[in-house]
């Protein structure tokens, strides 16, 4: 569990603190308190849809680390057979690290209002993540060739959990970038979907930083 | 382009009010029909679980007396019983029900920031209540595993509904936690984001921390359970083994292999404990926002309110194992574990002082509110108390899976919450339905309930020192168990019996005066918090006419010295209310 606890203390910690300092220097039951009476004060700067996503990635966060944790906490009982990952899973990482940088570009380029760059931006990260998911469908199927079933291990049964659960996590997000895409496909103002965008972009960081993580722990046990 | 705040731009952004009668009541966005929803649903539910629990006391009060409840039956009861108490009545009712009608209106918004979403976590959590009571029509009936759904044998034969059983609940489970995450992700944004002006956090009344609170802990524990169920469905049906050892079942040897049913407890308990306080939390903020309205008198050190309900979050992550004593720890860890479980007690106690504190010298209205929140005191901190003396390693051994647990855990997470269900309900009903209930029997109700609930759990902690053990469908011939606890348990099934039936008087009270109560008014409660200003009473859709209100003070402005009324309302300002006095700061 010391993943789990370690991700969550940040977590927590980051919010409760946020929270302790909104409470420390105020006076909430004198109505002319100054610190109370600031304009603005305590609403952060933030777009809601962003708070919403920043909220769903704590949630998953949480999920993927739990996750993680019983992986190491299953990993060391005896019946554990480390299987040896297929190469493909390197390809893969590469496809999703030029997914990642796809819709950073699309981001920057929306930013500035770039109606083209923005178009090609978002076919390519489109067209990169799908082609992370096929590879890791292929990589099932060597694995499975190999003899490498679900239920002969606990090793194997992780390997699939864990890339399932990443590659619906894609899944999902592929859902918002299909929306995105055909509506600037279809002619829609850059500045209408530039949110849209600019979540997809954080959401698809986020995803491969959790891929690499997973790829990391299964790399190494 | 900066980023302008929600309550800034409300004449920009367009309201479209719903037209046909499907869009305003069933498929609503609208926060109060959605509350209302959830609400309903729960309490149908709640309901059903209180006869599967009155069904089980007939069987333990006269055993051997009830030939359609069998051994498979009472295993089946007491786990769907529990399950929906805690996950679909509780956990839906405070945070879909209360925090979907109660944080729009308290931080003066005009819905939640993502309507859809809202209104999807809804069908949703309905679809995971339906996909749960299906399971009493398939093969095999309903799991009989427990609440806690322990593998390995919650998935094996001999347990009751291991056919289809445990699948749905593990699948309506997990349906659940998406519904809640929705619903989740809606109430933090929109407290965030969407307060009206000069509604800071330190001016929002303490239920919408409790809910705040509880909110974030939900979203972050409930993975744990989603986790659970994930790889225990596997086990059972693509034949894994995430939890499930080498095993001889039925004369056979499984082809599983080398899992650890102790790393489902860990998983299960990482959201068991949290989802205590899931309940809980909202339940104190709520519970203080009665007592501070019904004794006029402001909170008890608010600002300690709020740091104790965030101390009480974060620790509630690091006290999981004090439920696995019995299934060994290093002692080391033990000692951890029972360290933290003593430290929580802490801020809950500073919360029952400034409880207490805050009715100190109040003018005290006893109206049924208030009557449901003192009883709430007493049931929470008897609960609390018997908490202590279990989180100790030592006197946790001899007494876990007694009845002095059972004891234990309903008048602390049973108990407690519902009579703060029951306050909050009628509390908020004027609101809700603009009209009054009945004063004398919603009194009734209580004292039937109070007095009841001990005539109930009183004796069980007796039972426990006897060593009666939990989830047995009967005593038999135990040679330690004297004869007096079998009068005990009759009279404790008498009483819950009776509990039960009275519980009627509630749902006569609230559905006959929805026709033929008074009308409330506004604010019957002479409250300060913005429900309670809105224009219209109930609350039109967008909730506040044409303009937002605005916020000059915090929620507890009651008898300030000086004033000629005895609340001052939120949206007061001060050159309205002009007060000679300084009144003090109690932190
Ligand atoms: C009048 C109301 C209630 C009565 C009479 C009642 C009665 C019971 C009984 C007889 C059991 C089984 C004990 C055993 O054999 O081990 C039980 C278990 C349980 N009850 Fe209640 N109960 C009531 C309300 C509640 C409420 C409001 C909650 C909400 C938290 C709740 C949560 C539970 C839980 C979690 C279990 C444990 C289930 C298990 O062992 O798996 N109960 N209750
Ligand atoms: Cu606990």
């Amino acid at each position: 569990m010391t993943i789990t606890l370690v991700l969550l203390a940040i977590i927590m910690a980051t919010v409760i603190g946020w929270l302790l300092r909104q409470s420390l220097s105020s006076e909430p039951w004198n109505a002319n308190d100054p610190v109370e009476n600031e304009p603005g004060r305590g609403v952060l700067n933030i777009d809601p849809a962003k708070i919403g996503l920043l909220s769903f990635l704590a949630v998953a966060t949480s999920l993927f680390a739990l996750f993680m944790s019983a992986y190491m906490m299953r990993m060391n009982l005896g019946d554990w057979r480390p299987l040896t990952e297929p190469n493909l899973l390197w390809a893969n990482t590469a496809v999703l690290v030029l997914a990642s940088f796809a819709f950073q570009l699309t981001r920057n380029a929306a930013t500035r209002e770039q109606l083209s760059t923005v178009k090609i931006g978002l076919v390519a990260g489109g067209l990169f993540t799908t082609l992370f998911l096929l590879g890791q469908l292929v990589a099932w199927q060597q694995l499975n060739a190999a003899g490498y079933y679900m239920t002969s291990n606990p090793a194997n049964a992780f390997f699939y959990l864990l890339t399932a659960l990443h590659g619906l996590h894609l899944l999902g997000g592929m859902w918002v970038w299909g929306r995105t895409t055909i509506r600037v496909l279809s002619g829609a103002d850059v500045r209408s979907v530039r949110l849209s965008v600019e979540l997809c972009t954080v959401y698809w960081h986020y995803l491969l930083l959790v891929w690499i993580g997973l790829f990391g722990l299964l790399l190494s046990t | 382009m900066a980023y302008v705040a929600i309550a800034d731009r409300d004449h920009e952004i367009e309201h479209h009010d719903p037209t046909t009668f499907i869009t305003k009541y069933v498929w609503s966005q609208d926060h109060k029909v959605i509350a209302i929803q959830y609400g309903v649903t729960a309490l149908f539910v709640g309901l059903i679980a209180l006869i599967l629990s009155g069904m089980m006391r007939l069987q333990l009060g006269f055993p051997n007396s009830f030939s359609f409840i069998t051994p498979i039956e009472y295993y089946q009861f007491i786990t769907m019983h529990g399950m929906i108490m805690v996950i679909f009545l509780l956990t839906a009712l405070f945070l879909g029900g209360f925090g979907n009608y109660l944080i729009p209106l308290m931080i003066g918004a005009r819905d939640m920031v993502f309507p859809y979403m809202n209104m999807v976590s809804y069908w949703l959590y309905l679809v995971s209540v339906i996909i749960l009571l299906s399971s009493f029509f398939v093969t095999g009936g309903p799991t009989g595993a427990g609440w806690t759904l322990y593998p390995p044998q919650a998935i094996l034969p001999g347990t009751p509904g291991t056919d289809w059983g445990i699948v749905l609940m593990l699948g309506s489970l997990a349906v659940f936690i998406v519904a809640f995450t929705m619903g989740g992700l809606n109430y933090v944004t929109t407290i965030l984001q969407a307060r009206a002006r000069g509604m800071t956090l330190m001016r929002m009344p303490l239920s919408l921390w409790g809910i705040f609170v509880a909110t974030i802990l939900g979203l972050l524990a409930f993975p744990a359970l989603f986790v659970s169920a994930v790889m225990m469905t596997l086990d059972k049906v693509a034949g894994t083994s995430f939890f499930m050892p080498a095993i001889m079942s039925m004369g056979e040897t499984l082809s599983h292999e080398g899992g650890s049913p102790i790393l489902f407890q860990h998983l299960f308990w990482f959201f068991g404990h949290p989802e205590v306080y899931i309940v809980a939390l909202p339940a104190f903020g709520l519970v203080s926002d009665l007592l501070s309205t019904h004794a006029r008198r402001n909170i008890f050190g608010y600002r300690m309110m709020v740091w104790a309900i965030l101390a009480i979050g974060g620790l509630s992550f690091i006290v999981w194992a004090h439920h696995m004593y019995v299934s060994g720890m290093n002692p080391y860890f033990g000692f951890f574990f029972a360290t933290t479980t003593l430290i929580i007690a802490v801020p809950t106690a500073i919360k029952v002082y400034n409880w207490v504190l805050t009715l100190w010298k109040g003018d005290i209205h006893l109206n049924t509110p208030m009557l449901f929140a003192i009883g709430f005191i007493f049931t929470f901190t008897h609960g609390g108390l018997t908490g202590i003396f279990l989180g100790n390693v030592v006197v946790d051994l001899p007494l876990s899976d007694t009845y002095f647990v059972v004891a234990h855990f309903h008048m602390v997470m049973g108990v407690s919450p519902i009579l703060v269900v029951f306050g909050s309900i009628y509390h908020w009903y004027p609101k809700i339905t603009g009209k009054m209930y009945n004063e004398t029997l919603g009194k009734v109700h209580f004292w039937l309930t109070f007095l009841g609930t001990y005539a109930i759990y009183l004796p069980m902690h007796y039972l426990g020192f006897l060593g009666v053990p939990r989830r047995y469908f009967a005593m038999g011939d135990t040679e330690f168990i004297p004869e007096s606890a079998f009068v005990l348990n009759q009279s404790i099934t008498i009483s819950a019996l009776f509990v039960g039936v009275v519980q009627l008087l509630f749902l006569y009270n609230i559905i006959v005066s929805l026709k033929k109560g008074k009308p409330a008014g506004p604010n019957p409660w002479r409250a300060t918090t913005l429900e309670w200003q809105t224009p219209d009473t109930p609350p039109k859709h967008g909730n506040w006419g044409d303009n937002l209100p605005v916020v000059h003070r915090w929620a507890y402005d009651y008898s300030v010295p000086g004033y000629h009324e005895d609340f001052i309302p939120q949206n007061v300002s001060p050159d309205e209310a002009p007060v000679t006095e300084e009144h003090g700061p109690d932190t």
